[in-house]
């Protein structure tokens, strides 16, 4: 397990095999945990980050994620970001569409994490890559 | 709005050499103000321990209250406004508690007159206006906690989940259903529904006054997310005008059971059970 | 790789979902499911995920596959034990496990799928017709 977390700084996690999407689900909720988040949205943002950490694995050929615990000043939370340089998105719009997939999953990983988060951002371009970053706040 | 080494060198002097004067007008004025509230022995102390902690900021050189040589001023600062939000005084009292130090010290600097006066009065004001402020919000954040606090359990108290049957719960919602009750009804109905094992649950609406999209949408969920369980939900209790503001709104309610009351809906379920049920027939006289 | 052990109790398949799964682990079960059924001849597969924190689309996926592998081979499958949590993610998700039968706890699971079995057998004596038991959702 990923006890002794440095909540100070980010925590970086490889993503470049199906076990790695393991660790990262461990490492996302022992810092959602740490800031406190509800049983709930514990669930949610680790069932985010694992839809998120498999398609950087599946469609990015891996890359890395980066979980922070954060604060606004109001209340604390959680940021991750998921980062690879694979062939990125061309057709955003339609990627975020619910049941569109090219993977042949159930095309919910995107759409799907996005509903389960305060803040979804993404950069992304044909052929350069991929980069989303999500937030959880505790309430 | 920091005070230079200088003018915190001479504040600090006024302070502490016309100490009793300062504080015994401050807290007269205060006293005015408040009217008796604030016992006069409790008074005296927070004065006095306001001046002390300024004074000791002030012997610390340049003073801004935002950096780290005013943290024990600023920890005093929120106490006192802290205390005041509990106790039930306004805003306006407790941050004019802080400004009442301008008007003392104006009286104790119109004794001496000399050039170098009024720039100085500008400056302090200019501190006690900062004080002043932080007061404010010391004591905005504190009556926010308190709100907080009341309003989580009120949301406790206000959605109980009764157990009707043998495995058949009902949580009779009372009142408007906001985003954030809805939420704390869905999680603890569904954790009622593992406690209890109980395969059935009746979320009665008869006390909600109205429904709107987002309301239809979390009870909605909550029975799909019921069902994922292993647990059928049974709505019951709408009122005509809930009926028509759902067709309105083209909210599908699909293959949910609705029944028109509590007991309609008790009744269903036992049925589907297969209790047997039957109205009670008059005891006839022989 | 870890393997999800699979028990057999009387006419029923258990499988105890204990650890966090990979994706590989799950598509392992998937298949180990199949072969067990055959081999076993049983009828009714229950599925424990009450010490699941998340199910995840894959995950989903895997549930709804294994539901419909069984089905194929005249097994019933039930997921039991779904934490509320869980359920409320699932449905924000927007993963309905279409097809799959749930119940609270091991045992409803168990009750529920003699009551099928009961059923069943009350068809297969007593209905000829050729649409019995073909009302199975995708």
């Amino acid at each position: 397990m990923t006890n002794g977390v440095d909540l100070g700084r980010p925590q970086a996690q490889t993503v470049g095999s199906d076990e790695d999407v393991v660790r990262v689900r461990q490492l996302v909720r022992t810092v959602a945990v740490a800031v406190r988040l509800s049983l709930v949205d514990q669930t949610k943002v680790v069932t985010a980050a694992s839809e998120l950490a498999r398609n950087t694995l599946v469609y990015g050929g891996g890359g890395t994620v980066e979980v922070t615990a954060i604060d606004n000043g109001r209340r604390p939370g959680i940021k991750i970001v998921f980062v690879d340089s694979g062939p990125g998105i061309a057709d955003l719009d339609l990627a975020l569409t619910d049941g569109y997939t090219t993977g042949g999953g159930l095309g919910l990983g995107l759409s799907g994490a996005r509903r389960l988060v305060d803040e979804f951002d993404i950069q992304t371009a044909s052929g350069q890559g991929t980069r989303i970053t999500i937030t959880k706040w505790s309430r | 709005m920091a005070l230079s080494a200088d003018e915190s060198g001479r504040l600090g002097e006024l302070l502490t050499s016309r100490a009793e004067q300062v504080t015994q007008r401050w807290t007269e004025i205060i006293a005015g103000q408040l009217r008796g509230r604030l016992s006069q022995a409790e008074l005296v102390r927070q004065v006095q321990e306001l001046h002390r902690a300024l004074v000791d900021a002030l012997g610390k050189g340049e003073v801004d209250l935002n950096a780290e040589e005013a943290t024990e001023l600023r920890a005093v600062l929120a106490d006192l406004s802290r205390g005041q939000a509990r106790q039930g005084f306004s805003a306006t009292e407790t941050a004019t508690g802080v400004f009442a130090l301008k008007e003392a010290l104006l009286q104790t600097l119109e004794t001496d007159q000399s050039a170098a006066t009024l720039r100085d009065y500008v400056a302090f004001s200019a501190l006690i206006d900062q004080m002043g402020l932080f007061t404010f919000e010391s004591f905005v954040r504190t009556r926010e906690s308190l709100i907080a606090d009341q309003a989580e359990q009120l949301l406790e108290l206000s959605t109980p989940v009764v157990k009707l049957w043998e495995g058949v719960v009902a949580v009779p919602l009372v009142g408007t259903l906001d985003s954030a009750r809805a939420q704390v009804v869905m999680e603890r109905l569904l954790q009622t529904l593992v406690d209890t094992g109980s395969p059935y649950a009746i979320i009665d609406i008869t006390g909600v006054p109205a429904v709107d999209t987002q309301v239809a949408q979390h009870i909605l969920k909550t029975v799909v997310a019921a069902r994922l369980m292993g647990a059928d939900c049974i709505i019951s209790g709408i009122r005509p005008q809930i009926a028509q503001t759902i067709v309105a709104l083209g909210i599908e309610f699909g293959d949910i059971a609705t029944k028109a009351s509590l007991a309609d809906a008790l009744r269903h379920v036992l049925r589907l059970t297969g209790v047997e049920t039957s109205r009670r027939q008059p005891r006839r006289e022989s | 790789m870890e393997r999800v052990p699979i028990l057999k109790i009387g006419d029923i398949l258990l499988v105890s979902i204990q650890v966090d799964m990979s994706d590989e682990t799950a598509v392992a079960l998937q298949e180990d499911l199949a072969e067990r059924i055959v081999a076993t001849g049983c009828h009714g597969v229950i599925i424990d995920i009450t010490a699941l924190d998340i199910v995840d689309s894959f995950v989903g996926r895997m549930l709804s596959t294994i539901a419909s592998i069984s089905r194929v081979l005249d097994a019933e499958t039930v997921v039991v034990g779904m934490r509320p949590a869980v359920a409320i993610t699932l449905v924000e998700l927007g993963l309905s496990l279409n097809g799959i039968r749930t119940a609270l706890n091991v045992e409803r699971g168990m009750e529920l799928i003699a009551i099928d079995r009961a059923d069943d057998d009350h068809h297969e004596e007593w209905d000829d017709g050729p649409v019995a038991g073909a009302t199975a959702s995708p």
